[in-house]
């Protein structure tokens, strides 16, 4: 479609949307500041509640873990996806279709259905749930989606530069690490971000892989918000927002660059 | 014994990396394995489990019996199941079609914004979305509480005398879901729009269309495969959402994802939730092929 100055109603309309989309986040925001416990009312401007989210120790608990299983379960998924992508893209082999059809799977699966098969798996092994099976978890999720992003930057990759390597002398190793991977990089790195994302963002796959000890963010937050609204949520909130904000930045600061 | 096998490995491993050199049907096939096994492990393999403790029954201890049969999925057909499958199928469209309200507007206006401008304003829509899903729907209780800022608002302005019981009802839970997924929506319905042809629309128009007939007729038709995306990415995730009714619907409104979760966690009763998911997974898919033979897989649905 090509632009057309849009009808003063449509412009309005839009205006209304976008307020609808960030103002409820803004106001999450303006009122991590408020000094009034119970109540929304705006009262007074105060930094006690994110004094109180420094000290909480299980908040910081809950950061760490999140961290610890983003970063790992990234680094993996990214890893097999990016293998999956190439294999996909550049290759036919026996098993095309079923390995295509299984990456579908996450997409079209109910989470809830994918936390309770994953519950019922690992407490058949004898698994103990913790850190390890909500990691073991999140890379099962994050595959598909690293090699959806991957294979989207292969479409158009000119295979005649692998090619020149080769007969320069290079071997397949060689010519992958100094010629396919630079080219195929800002691909890997999206994908990567989302995995981080998704991985962070986790709650019904984590609830149900998790066991004691091993609380997440979101996790933690549930239980915030289910038993004790306070502007500590609000607080922990606009720090989660502020930090998700700063990544995507930058992120589309490094793909613009890159492209 | 332990000889024997080294002898084994040593002699192929020459064998196994030439044809990993030569042959690229080799080189396709190990650059998928490691996808491949970890799916059949952790995803496969589990939904297999899932289907085969859906024929088995619950023992008195809440342990399981090793009998099969259709007990579970006969109990699932008792009308309080079939009521709370059938109100989540409920949730599910009206989510849908709220969320093709409300952003079909909004996807046709950043289709027809600025080229240099489209990128940003689909940003805007995203970034919300990065937000976890959880802080969306607590910002909506803030809202909505019965100490919350719209009840506040009204009180102060006199336009109410007491507070309204807003939160803990089914319209909270749709409000909840309709914000949660509007992205969903917004996304593929953008695609669909954006690729439509300009000389379409201009073509209609020389024949003597009005706008409203051009958009009818020639826009709108176009965008279908955009709308069933949409709803596919927002009826999937809604129909299993358990969190959304969790916080802010009380305790009247069950959906099938919280019976799933109730019968693994607190019932623990795990044949009957497991079949209660089988049942949520095959609707899905059932829902799912209806939409999508008509348009096919399109790659909206892959934005």
């Amino acid at each position: 479609m090509s632009e057309k100055k849009p009808s003063l109603g449509l412009r309005l309309y839009a205006i209304l949307a976008y307020a609808y989309i960030y103002l409820p986040i803004l106001l999450l925001i303006v009122f991590s500041f408020n000094t009034q416990k119970i109540n929304v009312r705006w009262e007074g401007f105060t930094l006690h509640w994110y004094n109180e989210l420094f000290r909480d120790q299980d908040v910081l608990l809950a950061t760490r873990n999140t961290l610890l299983i983003a970063f790992i379960s990234t680094l993996l998924s990214t890893i097999i996806g990016t293998l999956a992508a190439l294999a996909l893209q550049r290759y036919r082999f026996p098993g095309y279709t079923v390995a295509e059809s299984i990456l579908y799977i996450p997409v079209i699966i109910p989470e809830v259905v994918m936390g309770i098969s994953l519950l019922v798996f690992f407490s058949l092994l004898n698994f103990r749930l913790g850190l390890t099976t909500i990691t073991l978890a999140h890379i099962a999720f994050n595959i598909p989606f690293v090699t959806l992003v991957v294979r989207a930057r292969l479409h158009g990759f000119d295979k005649s530069i692998e090619e020149a390597a080769m007969d320069l002398g290079a071997n397949w190793l060689i010519t992958f690490w100094r010629v396919t991977l630079p080219t195929i990089m800002p691909g890997v790195l999206a994908g990567a971000l989302l995995a981080f994302t998704l991985s962070l963002d986790d709650y019904v796959i984590t609830y149900f892989t998790a066991g004691p000890g091993s609380t997440t963010l979101p996790l933690r937050v549930f239980s915030m918000v289910r038993f004790a609204v306070t502007p500590e949520v609000n607080a922990l909130s606009a720090l989660w927002i502020f930090t998700v904000f700063v990544v995507l930045v930058i992120g589309q600061v490094v793909q613009r660059k890159q492209a | 014994m332990q000889d024997k096998i080294n002898q084994r490995t040593d002699y192929r491993a020459p064998f196994l990396l030439r044809r990993l050199q030569e042959d690229p049907r080799s080189q396709g096939m190990a650059l998928i394995s490691p996808t491949f096994f970890y799916l059949i492990v952790f995803m496969i393999l589990p939904l297999v489990l899932v289907v085969i403790l859906s024929l088995l029954t619950r023992g008195p201890y809440g342990n399981v019996v090793y009998r099969l049969n259709l007990q579970n999925y006969s109990r699932l057909m008792d009308s309080l199941y079939l009521r709370i499958l059938w109100y989540s199928l409920e949730v599910a469209a009206l989510t849908s079609v709220f969320t093709i309200l409300i952003g079909y507007p909004l996807a046709y206006y950043i289709a027809r914004a600025p080229r240099n401008q489209r990128s940003l304003l689909l940003f805007l829509i995203l970034v919300p979305f990065w937000t976890n899903f959880i802080i969306r729907i607590y910002a909506w209780i803030m809202i909505l509480r019965t100490q919350g800022l719209l009840n506040t608002l009204l009180l102060n302005l006199g336009i109410i005398k007491i507070p309204l019981e807003m939160l803990y009802t089914p319209t909270a839970v749709l409000i909840g879901m309709v914000y949660e997924f509007l992205p969903f929506m917004v996304l593929p319905l953008y695609t669909s729009l954006e690729k439509i042809e300009n000389a379409q629309m201009e073509a209609a128009a020389d024949l003597g269309a009005r706008p409203w007939q051009v958009f009818l007729r020639v826009t709108f038709p176009l965008s279908i495969p955009g709308m069933i995306a949409g709803s596919i990415l927002v009826f999937i995730p809604a129909m299993g959402m358990f969190v959304v009714p969790d916080l802010m619907g009380g305790a009247k409104t069950i959906l099938v994802g919280n019976l799933i979760r109730n019968q693994f966690l607190t019932a623990r009763d795990w044949p009957f939730g497991s079949a209660a998911s089988m049942l949520l997974l095959v609707l899905t898919l059932v829902v799912t092929l209806l939409y999508t033979r008509k348009a096919g897989f399109g790659e909206e649905l892959l934005v």
